[in-house]
């Protein structure tokens, strides 16, 4: 695959491999991401994405395999590391601590404290306030705790957390999963708002649509390995349907196969 | 019942319209406040419950005891004889916030007293002579050192070898009574070094009137300072803030609290005897009257109002507070966030000992002695002031506040069923009722906070 800008990637990951007492989840896979592309990756379940992703969030080691960021390889062992090279996550389960407000959320791990080294407060309200006006202006409730917050609130915590912390590659595993129409919308608004601004997003949806309205590229993984990555424009919905079903691209599917993917 | 459904519905309408109402225009007054009246105090609501609650007891056993409860002399003792579960109870709501238990402070209350108590009636006599002014300091600093030491082998076992904490303090509450008997062979020690036994209070362990008045004043300050520090930062950002009368009227109920009671606590005087000697110590001549000589505030009392004070600055004020708390609500998203959760949890466990062995000095000071049943289930004491504080056993919620308001509960029920000669098993049996009915009462506001 040949870069779409002929710049360096963002994140490259060589020959990933991730087992598990012998099950390989994440067998040999490559991928790349460019600045200012939402690259998605998408599967069935157990396809081995979660995995994949966890080993550049560091929330799960490599058994081998490289990652290279700016073209230069970097060790990523936990989610500090990670997100010392600028890498954020947004998990499924949201990664909030239910009892503290937005605002001990956006900074959870990564406080602001004064000079002796006590909680600076007002000094992360008014960080969450600035932030929160960016993305979501109706953000009102900033000292309830989470759990009283809607799932598209909640969602806007965790993005405005990955924002805030200038992440310039954002992996977002099912952002939209939990929430509404309107929520998601908005949540798909602030994606394009974020790769406008040249982050590089890798985008975890089992929803076709959402791939399709905001994907650049997409990954396709099967048991474990990787089937392929595609450009959106070149392929349609039915395309990418048979490479998470099948496993083969689209030139290598027999007429039988097709018909077999519509019966 | 239909009553109860209308109000909900108001409630929910009226929440509604304060968020559609912020929604349209964010934040744009900027000090604008929601609401009137009492909710721009912005109290807590359940720790306002406790305190009715309280004073409900304490007027209830006024009368029931015919006069006796609502007395300086009574109040005073209760403040005693709550400072070392309430002093236990803060490290304790921390243990409970962040998912765990500790089962086995009782016992090692008494290995720690123990040892303290050997250390100073055996020991350092022997090293360095009787009552030398600075063996207190010996004694509580190898106390405090032993209880961190014996919390943090339990958090250890309990954050890394991943065993629940319930098993490894209900084996400490086992090991530790046991080695309290080994170490004195179950015998008594006593008597304590005489300064040591200033921490526990009495006539010699109490600051005097003057002193508690200071320590008063100095108390109303520091709740003026904070209120207005913490206005000054609020507006430094724009914040919204209360209104100025909210802000004067919590400053004047808080000072008013602390002053009313000093002043009830000053009016404990000292029996004739007490009285004569400090008049001898001090060359008073004796007036013909008597002399009315307060004891002021009792030194356990000030130990565990500080501990409150910093336990609750921690849990608080400090990134350790803010990871336990993270910790409680949700440990994988604290991990993601980067924190050490078993670090944390293991520091969690070594704080709870060093407050134990703290409470180990005040309670074998006011006791003057030690013996191997020392804080016999005091643990249950300890988690049950916690939990009538507010502290949800399922973790993440808690105050250190609540819990000693908690304790204080707890020990008015025990005091006041004394004066009005409620028999020992029926005095538990209460006790039991008061702890299962406040915490289903808590759960039941919840609920409804939550829906």
């Amino acid at each position: 695959m040949t870069s779409p800008n002929g710049a360096t990637p963002l994140v490259e990951m060589q020959d990933i491999r991730v087992s598990f007492g012998g099950v390989h989840a994440v067998d040999g896979v490559t991928i790349q991401l460019y600045p200012g592309e939402v690259h998605a990756l998408v599967g069935g379940n157990g396809a081995g994405k979660s995995t994949l992703i966890k080993t550049l969030s560091g929330a799960q080691r490599v058994d081998s395999g490289t990652i290279l960021i700016d073209g230069k390889p970097v060790h990523i062992e936990s989610p500090i590391d990670a997100k010392k090279n600028g890498v954020e996550t947004i998990y499924q389960t949201l990664a909030l601590a239910d009892n503290i407000d937005a605002i001990g959320n956006m900074f959870l791990g990564r406080e602001l404290v004064t000079g002796l080294g006590n909680l600076d407060d007002s000094a992360m309200e008014d960080a969450t306030r600035k932030i929160m006006r960016r993305l979501n202006p109706k953000f009102e409730n900033f000292k309830a705790a989470v759990a009283s917050l809607s799932g598209g609130q909640r969602q806007s915590v965790a993005i405005a957390r990955a924002v805030h912390f200038n992440a310039r590659i954002l992996i977002m595993d099912e952002p939209t999963a939990a929430l509404g129409p309107a929520e998601t919308d908005q949540v798909r608004q602030l994606i394009r708002q974020l790769k406008s601004e040249g982050l590089g997003i890798i985008l975890i949806s089992h929803d076709i649509h959402d791939v399709f309205d905001l994907a650049d590229r997409i990954s396709v993984m099967l048991q474990g390995e990787l089937v392929g990555t595609v450009n959106k424009g070149e392929v349609t919905i039915d395309e990418v349907l048979a490479m998470i079903i099948v496993g083969k691209l689209p030139g290598e599917l027999t007429s039988s196969e097709l018909a077999d993917l519509h019966g | 019942m239909s009553l109860t459904e209308d109000t909900t519905s108001t409630e929910y309408e009226a929440e509604q319209g304060i968020d559609a109402q912020s929604g349209l225009v964010p934040d744009q007054a900027g000090r604008r406040w929601p609401g009137t009246g009492l909710k721009s105090l912005e109290l807590d609501t359940r720790l306002f419950g406790m305190i009715v609650g309280l004073l409900v007891i304490w007027i209830g056993f006024h009368f029931l005891s015919g006069g006796t409860f609502l007395t300086p002399r009574n109040l005073w003792n209760l403040t005693v004889q709550t400072s070392v579960v309430a002093i236990m109870a803060t490290g304790m709501v921390l243990i409970i916030v962040s998912r765990n238990i500790d089962l086995s402070v009782g016992s090692m209350l008494g290995f720690v007293g123990m040892a303290m108590a050997l250390l100073q009636a055996e020991i350092l006599p022997k090293l360095i002579g009787f009552d030398q002014w600075y063996t207190w300091i010996i004694v509580l600093v190898a106390g405090m050192l032993m209880g961190a030491i014996l919390g943090l082998l339990q958090g250890v076992v309990v954050a890394y070898a991943a065993v629940p904490s319930f098993i490894v303090t209900l084996g400490g509450l086992l090991i530790w009574r046991g080695l309290a008997w080994v170490l004195a062979s179950g015998r008594t020690i006593a008597p304590m070094d005489s300064t040591f036994q200033l921490l526990g209070g009495g006539a010699r362990g109490s600051v005097g009137g003057t002193l508690s008045w200071v320590i008063g004043v100095v108390a109303c300050a520091g709740i003026v300072f904070l209120l207005f520090n913490g206005r000054r930062r609020r507006v430094k950002f724009s914040f919204r803030v209360r209104p100025m009368w909210a802000d004067i009227a919590l400053g004047v109920l808080g000072c008013s609290v602390v002053l009313v009671s000093v002043w009830f606590l000053n009016r404990y005087f000292m029996p004739e005897g007490l009285a004569r000697q400090y008049a001898e110590r001090n060359g008073i001549t004796w007036p013909d009257g008597g002399l009315d000589i307060p004891f002021g505030i009792a030194n356990p009392v000030l130990i565990a109002i500080a501990t409150a004070l910093v336990v609750s600055f921690i849990a608080t004020r400090r990134r350790f507070g803010r990871y336990i708390f993270a910790i409680g609500g949700n440990p994988e998203a604290a991990a993601l966030g980067g924190i050490k959760t078993k670090r944390t949890v293991a520091m969690t466990f070594m704080l709870m000992g060093l407050l134990v062995g703290l409470a180990a000095a005040v309670q074998i000071a006011r006791l003057n002695s030690a013996t191997s049943g020392l804080g016999t289930l005091s643990e249950l004491y300890v988690i049950a002031a916690a939990v009538i504080g507010g502290t949800s056993l399922a973790g993440g919620i808690g105050t250190i506040f609540g819990a000693v308001l908690g304790a204080l509960v707890m020990q008015s029920l025990q005091s006041g069923m004394v004066l009005v000669g409620i028999e020992t098993a029926l005095q538990d049996v209460v006790v039991g009722v008061v702890l299962v009915v406040a915490v289903a009462a808590d759960v039941v506001y919840r609920r409804r906070q939550t829906s």
